[in-house]
C-alpha cells in the first residue's frame, strides 16, 4: 500500500466523481481487488462469503461516494467502509467479530475466483420491481451500454439512467434491511 | 452475479450526483439555526432586560458554554459521519465546554456565600429549562439525523449522540437568552441534563434511523 497507490486512487476517484466512467471502472476494479484481499483474510470461519462483502462494499462506496472529501486519503475511507460492511455481514449471520484495523496494511489485492455462486446481490435483484431489475441486469450481466439498454427496451437513455440509479439504491436498501 | 458484472452497473451510474457531505452539514447547520430561532421566538423569546443582562459576566458566560458545546459537537459529528476520518482531536475538544463550566462553577462557589448555593442551583426556571431546551433542539436534531443518514457513520449510535449534543448546544444558546438563572451552578446542572436528554434521543435516533 504505497503512497503511489494512494495518489493514483485519489486521482481516479476525483475523475470518477466528475463523471469520468473509465476512471471509475478502473477505480472500482482496483478497490474490488483490495477489498477482496481484506475480506478473505478476515473471514477465517465459514458462513460469510468474501465476495458478498466485496460487492456490498462496492455498492456502499458507490452510493456514499459523496462522503469522500477530495483532500482526504482514499484508502482509510475505503477500508472503514469495508470493515463496516464486513462486521455487518457477520452480525447478520449472528456472529461476533473484532477486526483490528492495523492488519489492513498486510492486505494484498486478489483476483475474483471463477466460481459463480448464488450471491446476496442476486436475491436483492430479484426483489426489485421488474423495470428496474431488467435494466440493472441488462447493464451488468448482459454488459450492455446505457444506449443499447435504451434501444432494447424502447425507452429513453434518461429513463434507463433513472431506473439503474433507483435499482442500485433499492439493492443498497435491501442489504440494510437484511441486517435485522 | 459476478463482481465484474456488478461493477458495470455501478460504473454506468457514475454520472448520478449527490450533495457533498461537507456542504450538507453547512446547509443543515443553517436550517437548524432557523428552526431553533423560530421555535424560540414562538414560545419564549428573549428576556425583557436582555440589554442590561448583556453587561453581566454571568449572562455572557452562558453563551460561551453553549457555543463551545455546539462548535465542538459540530466538528465531531462531521468527522463521525465520514468513514475513516480521524476523530481523536475532535473528541478531545469535547471536554472544552464541560471544562469551562467547571471553572465557572468553582469561581461561583468562591464568589457566593455557601448559604446561597442551594437557591442558585435550583433557580426559578428549572422545569422550563428542561422542557424548552429539548423542545427547541428536537427540530435541529431531526435535521442532523437526516444528514447522518445522508453520510456514512460507521458508529451510528455515537454519531447520533454527538448530533444530540450539537442540537443541545444550539438550543441552549437560544434558551440562555430567555433564562433569568445566570449562575454557573444552575447552568452546569440543568443545561447539562437538558443536553444529555437530547444526546440520548440522538443516540436512539442513530440506532434506529441511521442505516446504510
Amino acid at each position: 500500500m504505497s503512497g503511489k497507490d494512494e495518489a493514483e486512487l485519489s486521482r481516479l476517484l476525483r475523475a470518477a466523481i466528475a463523471g469520468d466512467e473509465r476512471a471509475y471502472a478502473d477505480f472500482l476494479h482496483r478497490i474490488a481487488a483490495l477489498v477482496r484481499g481484506f475480506a478473505r483474510r478476515k473471514i477465517v470461519q465459514g458462513g460469510v462469503d468474501p465476495e458478498d462483502v466485496v460487492q456490498e462494499t462496492l455498492l456502499a462506496i458507490h452510493v456514499k461516494r459523496h462522503t469522500w472529501r477530495h483532500d482526504a486519503p482514499v484508502l482509510p475511507w475505503v477500508y472503514a467502509i469495508a470493515r463496516f460492511k464486513l462486521i455487518d455481514a457477520f452480525r447478520r449471520r449472528g456472529r461476533r467479530i473484532e477486526i483490528e484495523i492495523d492488519e489492513i496494511a498486510e492486505t494484498f489485492a486478489e483476483p475474483e475466483s471463477e466460481t459463480v455462486s448464488e450471491r446476496d446481490v442476486n436475491r436483492a435483484l430479484d426483489s426489485l420491481p421488474p423495470a428496474q431489475r431488467s435494466v440493472v441486469s441488462a447493464v451488468s450481466v448482459e454488459g450492455r451500454s446505457i444506449g443499447e439498454t435504451a434501444a432494447k427496451f424502447g425507452i429513453s437513455e434518461t429513463a434507463v439512467r433513472v431506473s439503474l440509479h433507483r435499482g442500485l439504491a433499492a439493492i443498497a436498501k435491501r442489504f440494510r434491511a437484511g441486517r435485522e | 452475479m459476478r463482481t465484474e458484472d456488478f461493477i458495470k452497473a455501478l460504473d454506468a451510474d457514475a454520472r448520478s450526483k449527490a450533495l457533498p457531505l461537507g456542504t450538507a452539514w453547512w446547509l443543515a447547520a443553517g436550517a437548524a439555526i432557523v428552526i431553533a430561532a423560530a421555535v424560540f421566538w414562538l414560545t419564549i423569546g428573549p428576556r425583557p432586560d436582555i440589554a442590561i443582562a448583556m453587561h453581566t459576566m454571568r449572562f455572557l458566560s452562558k453563551f460561551v458554554f453553549t457555543i463551545a458545546l455546539a462548535a465542538s459537537a459540530f466538528v465531531l459529528v462531521r468527522g463521525l459521519s465520514t468513514p475513516g476520518a480521524s476523530t481523536g482531536r475532535a473528541v478531545s475538544w469535547m471536554v472544552a465546554a464541560p471544562l469551562l463550566v467547571i471553572v465557572a462553577v468553582i469561581l461561583e462557589l468562591f464568589a457566593v456565600p455557601a448559604s446561597d448555593w442551594g437557591t442558585r442551583l435550583v433557580g426559578t426556571n428549572m422545569v422550563i429549562c428542561l422542557t424548552l431546551i429539548p423542545l427547541i433542539g428536537i427540530g435541529p436534531l431531526a435535521v442532523f439525523l437526516a444528514v447522518l443518514r445522508h453520510g456514512a457513520p460507521t458508529r451510528p449510535v455515537l454519531a447520533g449522540a454527538a448530533a444530540g449534543l450539537l442540537a443541545g448546544g444550539l438550543a441552549a444558546t437560544f434558551y440562555a437568552a430567555h433564562c433569568f438563572d445566570d449562575s454557573p451552578l444552575f447552568v452546569g446542572t440543568w443545561y447539562t441534563i437538558a443536553a444529555a436528554i437530547l444526546a440520548v434521543l440522538g443516540a436512539l435516533g442513530g440506532r434506529l434511523f441511521v442505516r446504510w
